[in-house]
């Protein structure tokens, strides 16, 4: 493959490489497991589930044959509980907290809550109802996990309630972002599909700001869930950034979800530069599509990688090199504007900084160069900030400044949850939590709202 | 949604999850919180004298490593004053009047304290009265509990006295340890009962310390028989009560009790004729929460078959039960192997070939590949194979078409019969 010698791999074959990596437990599989759970009492996996999903609940009934009871104690208390089961960091949460990891070894929670919601999804279930009207209409901004979630539960009220999502389609990163082999496309829209039916008007291609105005919104809801996750990747600032052959992590991610695969990156070298989750998946996405050599770039140690330790292995089964305290400072292009090579500085740890994280320092006249075919920018997300500031919030560099019990903003007629709330030293954004605060914020919603309802009545 | 509540014998409750009389239903603190968490309707924890605590009284038999597949104990009845009882019994019915409270009795077999008694909890508002003849341990000494359960005409003169004070249904609650029981099931019903219930436990010994020598368990170093209960009691529960479902003399509803765990169970005695179904040990092992599962599937299951009402399944498994007599003796099965789903582990073979008809062969295909075959013809269809096969679907016991008309072991005789006389 290399030198430039000539490999064929068949675009099926490439179409393959993001089919899903793991397979469902077998039913086997399953009554074993679930029989293994203790259903214990006051769990501490309960506690440890952001979404506080029932879990020795669910697996009894998948125990005890109950599959769309089980189905529906997970997605009753978590919206996207199909994709959860799939991306969520078990390990930091249930299944770090299981008591089984003191005497055996932990249930594993994340693959029996899939086996659950696959068997609904497989057999068409609806699980849910919505409220009998109550006349107030909400809108919500963003049809991403916190959104959906938002959503969802203010349907099950009784609230008329309208999503305005700029993408073509609902599901947020769970749709464009997370790779698809990890999480196929089909799980997020099923999650989509239930949630509009219960009577959620879903407007997609509608970019709040550009095709509807903010004032509008404000003007014909009576409450609004601000929940628009986080925008690109931003500027690395260095020479060379404009070059084709540089990307955008998250577009590069959602190209693989959306467009025909091609065979452009087949046995070509690949730097990737950040160490989180948007890195491993753009990443491990570059092995898929042939790439003979994938790096990631970070410019602090392992250590202070954010990304899942699940993660980190899944990439270092895929090839992906690591090289730690490496940053790039200028990226050179050939005569016709393609990206040839990435001129990098080693770096080393100094003092720690505001975050308590000790700071890459660069290591002077260590710069070296690498021979790559793309550049893929993977160093965090930028935000909203034009979007938020037209609806007047507070914000903080474009994260929105929340109550953070009722998820209120600076505006007592908004609310905001998921990503767009995300702050710096928090850790890395997850699914799971965009949910808890999609929840929570319609509930904070729903008792605003009530309390007008009966103040006026 | 499908209609959950039931009506066993005049007495309504909201689903047909009733807790058994023992330690869960021991005060109105236990039962409050039962119902809070969706049982719908209590047992109370036999009322009775004399108030006695024995230590150690409880032991289990776990099987392969699965905890409490067995549940023994040698507890007696209640051990709380019937004042307190009563007292508690009346707060719990004034918060929960819709769920169904049943007192469980048991006194001397004398008539005047029969009639004293039930007029005492029906004086509180219980909704119905459960006689316990069925205790197996510590009562029967004194005449009570199971040793009056064993006797047909105790049972009947029994439930006549309590028949004679009671306003309320009167449930009998028999014991499983007799020879039929449906005798002691008709005793009850000639004597006026307005539903019987079964069965309460089982004598049994959990076991015997190999180290120490003591019995499992002991009480300073003696032990005694107890009553065996939970899920390994089921199938001797479930035919107790097809027994009675079936018998035409027995025209009373049944509350059918012993191993329930699961919503799955609860469906398969509703279909043998329970009208309704009472839990203990499930109950013992895992807290009052397991009842959520049990209405949620049980809800799911009828909704999935159409089933609008619980009541609709009552007995219909029942005409289905009958005499090996009536059985068709030109009926036949035989054992398939599904080559692609075997795991070749050759248990089914070595049960075959050890200890049944010797007619799974071991075989070898041209590819030199391992296979396993039934010899159809030497199969006599006992399904033996398929149980101990650990592959879901890795054997299947197929029909044959009949080739001689069906025939009954009766029929059979009749037509003997028919030559012999000729
Ligand atoms: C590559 C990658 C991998 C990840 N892997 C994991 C993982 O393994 N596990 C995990 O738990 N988390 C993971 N995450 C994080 C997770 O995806 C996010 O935390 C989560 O999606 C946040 O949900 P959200 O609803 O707040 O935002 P989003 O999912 O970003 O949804 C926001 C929605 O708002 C829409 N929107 C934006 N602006 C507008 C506008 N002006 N008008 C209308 N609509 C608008 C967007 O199109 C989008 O649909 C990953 C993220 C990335 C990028
Ligand atoms: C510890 C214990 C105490 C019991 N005490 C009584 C009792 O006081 N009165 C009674 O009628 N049955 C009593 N039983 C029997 C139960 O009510 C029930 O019939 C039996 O346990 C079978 O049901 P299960 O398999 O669900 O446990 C007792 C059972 C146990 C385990
Ligand atoms: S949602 Fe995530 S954390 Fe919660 S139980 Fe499921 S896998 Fe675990
Ligand atoms: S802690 Fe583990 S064993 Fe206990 S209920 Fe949760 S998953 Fe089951
Ligand atoms: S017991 Fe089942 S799995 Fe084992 S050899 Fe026989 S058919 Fe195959």
């Amino acid at each position: 493959m290399n030198n430039g010698s000539q490999v064929f791999i068949s675009l099926e074959d490439l179409q393959r490489n993001f089919d899903e990596v793991k397979s469902g437990l077998s039913p086997a599989d399953a009554r074993d497991e679930s029989n293994r759970c203790l259903y214990c009492y006051d769990a501490p996996c309960i506690q440890a589930c952001p979404t506080g999903i029932n879990i020795p609940s669910f697996i009894k009934k998948i125990a005890s044959g109950n599959l769309k009871g089980s189905a529906r104690t997970i997605m009753e208390s978590n919206p996207v509980g199909a994709s959860c089961a799939r991306v969520c960091p078990t390990e930091e949460l249930c299944e770090g907290a299981c008591v089984l990891n003191h005497s055996t070894k932990p249930i594993m929670i994340g693959d029996l809550q899939r086996f659950a919601t696959d068997w609904a999804i497989k057999n068409e279930q609806a699980l849910f109802e919505r409220g009998q009207k109550n006349g107030l209409k909400v809108a919500v901004v963003g049809g991403g996990p916190a959104g959906l979630s938002a959503a969802r539960e203010l349907a099950r009220f009784g609230y008329e309630v309208t999503i305005f999502e700029a993408k073509e389609r609902a599901g947020g990163l769970n749709t464009y972002g997370i790779v698809s082999f990890r999480l196929p496309e089909r799980i997020s829209l099923w999650e989509v599909k239930q949630v509009e039916e219960l009577g959620v008007e879903i407007k997609t291609s509608t970019k709040v700001g550009r095709d509807i105005d903010p004032a509008e919104i404000l003007e014909a809801y009576d409450a609004v869930i601000l929940a628009v996750g986080m925008s690109k990747v931003p500027m690395l600032k260095i020479e060379g950034e404009e070059l084709d052959g540089v990307h955008d992590a998250i577009r590069f991610v959602e190209e693989t979800k959306t467009k025909e695969l091609t065979h452009q990156y087949v046995g070509k070298r690949v730097a990737v530069i950040g160490a989180g989750n948007t890195a491993i998946d753009a990443a491990t996405c570059s092995v898929r599509l042939g790439a003979e050599n994938v790096k990631i770039l970070y410019r602090r140690t392992k250590e202070e990688m954010t990304a899942y330790d699940f993660e980190y292995e899944f990439a270092k089964q895929d090839n992906v090199e690591f090289r730690w305290l490496t940053a790039p400072v200028r990226i050179v292009g050939d005569e016709n504007g393609v990206v040839k090579q990435l001129e990098c500085i080693r770096m080393e740890l100094g003092e720690p900084g505001p975050d308590g994280r000790r700071r890459p320092v660069p290591v002077e006249g260590s710069e070296f160069l690498l021979e790559v075919d793309a550049v893929i920018k993977a160093i965090g997300q930028t935000r909203h900030t034009a979007l938020v500031e037209a609806f007047g919030l507070q914000h903080q560099w474009g994260v929105v400044k929340v109550d953070l019990e009722t998820y209120q903003t600076s505006n007592e007629k908004i609310f905001a949850a998921g990503d767009v709330i995300f702050g710096d030293g928090q850790g890395e954004a997850m699914v799971v939590t965009a949910a808890q605060q999609g929840k929570t914020a319609a509930y904070a919603v729903h008792q605003k709202l009530r309390n007008s309802m009966i103040e006026t009545a | 949604m499908a209609d959950l509540r039931i009506n066993l014998a005049g007495i309504e409750s909201p689903n047909p999850f009733w807790l058994a009389s023992a330690p869960p239903t021991n005060s109105g603190y236990q039962v409050q919180r039962a119902f809070e968490a969706g049982w719908g309707g209590a047992v109370w924890k036999t009322l009775g004298e004399p108030i006695i605590n024995t230590t150690a009284r409880f032991a289990a038999v776990s099987f392969n490593g699965k905890k409490v597949a067995g549940f023994n104990n040698i507890e007696l009845i209640t051990d709380r004053p019937l004042e307190v009882n009563l007292k508690e019994i009346y707060e719990t019915k004034k918060r929960f009047p819709n769920h169904a409270i049943i007192a469980s009795l048991m006194v001397e077999p004398q008539r005047e304290k029969w009639h004293e008694i039930v007029i005492r909890v029906e004086d509180v508002g219980v909704d119905g009265l459960e006689l316990n003849f069925g205790c197996p341990h510590g009562m029967a000494e004194r005449g009570m509990g199971a040793a009056s359960g064993q006797q047909p005409d105790l049972v009947e003169a029994q439930t006549m006295w309590a028949k004679e004070a009671a306003r309320t249904p009167v449930i009998v609650k028999l014991t499983p340890n007799i020879t039929d029981i449906t005798v002691t099931a008709r005793a009850a019903v000639q004597g006026g009962a307005d539903a019987i219930s079964m069965i309460n436990t089982i004598n049994s010994l959990a076991g015997v310390d190999i180290d120490t020598w003591n019995t499992i368990p002991h009480v300073a170093g003696k032990g005694a028989h107890g009553g065996y209960c939970g899920p390994a009691v089921k199938p001797i529960a479930l035919n107790m009560v097809a027994e009675c479902a079936r018998n035409p003399l027995i025209n009373v509803p049944i509350s059918g009790i012993g191993g329930i765990s699961t919503w799955k169970d609860a469906v398969e005695f509703m279909l043998m004729g329970a009208g309704g179904v009472q839990v203990c040990t499930a109950a013992m092992h895992h807290g009052f929460s397991i009842v959520e599962d049990m209405i949620d599937g049980l809800n799911n299951y009828l909704d999935d078959k159409g089933i609008a009402s619980v009541q609709d399944l009552i007995g219909k498994s029942v005409e289905r039960y009958s005499d090996w007599g009536n059985l068709d003796l030109n009926y036949r099965i035989v054992a398939r192997i599904n080559q692609d789903v075997c795991i070749n582990c050759n248990k089914c073979h070595i049960a075959c070939e050890d200890t049944s008809h010797q007619c799974i062969d071991m075989l070898t295909d041209p590819d030199g590949n391992r296979y396993l075959q039934v010899r159809e013809d030497d199969c006599v269809g006992c399904n033996l194979c398929s149980i101990v096969c650990p592959e879901d679907g890795a054997i299947d016991m197929v029909e044959l078409p009949h080739e001689q008309p069906p025939m009954t072991w009766n029929e059979r005789q009749t037509v003997l019969a028919g030559f012999k006389g000729n």
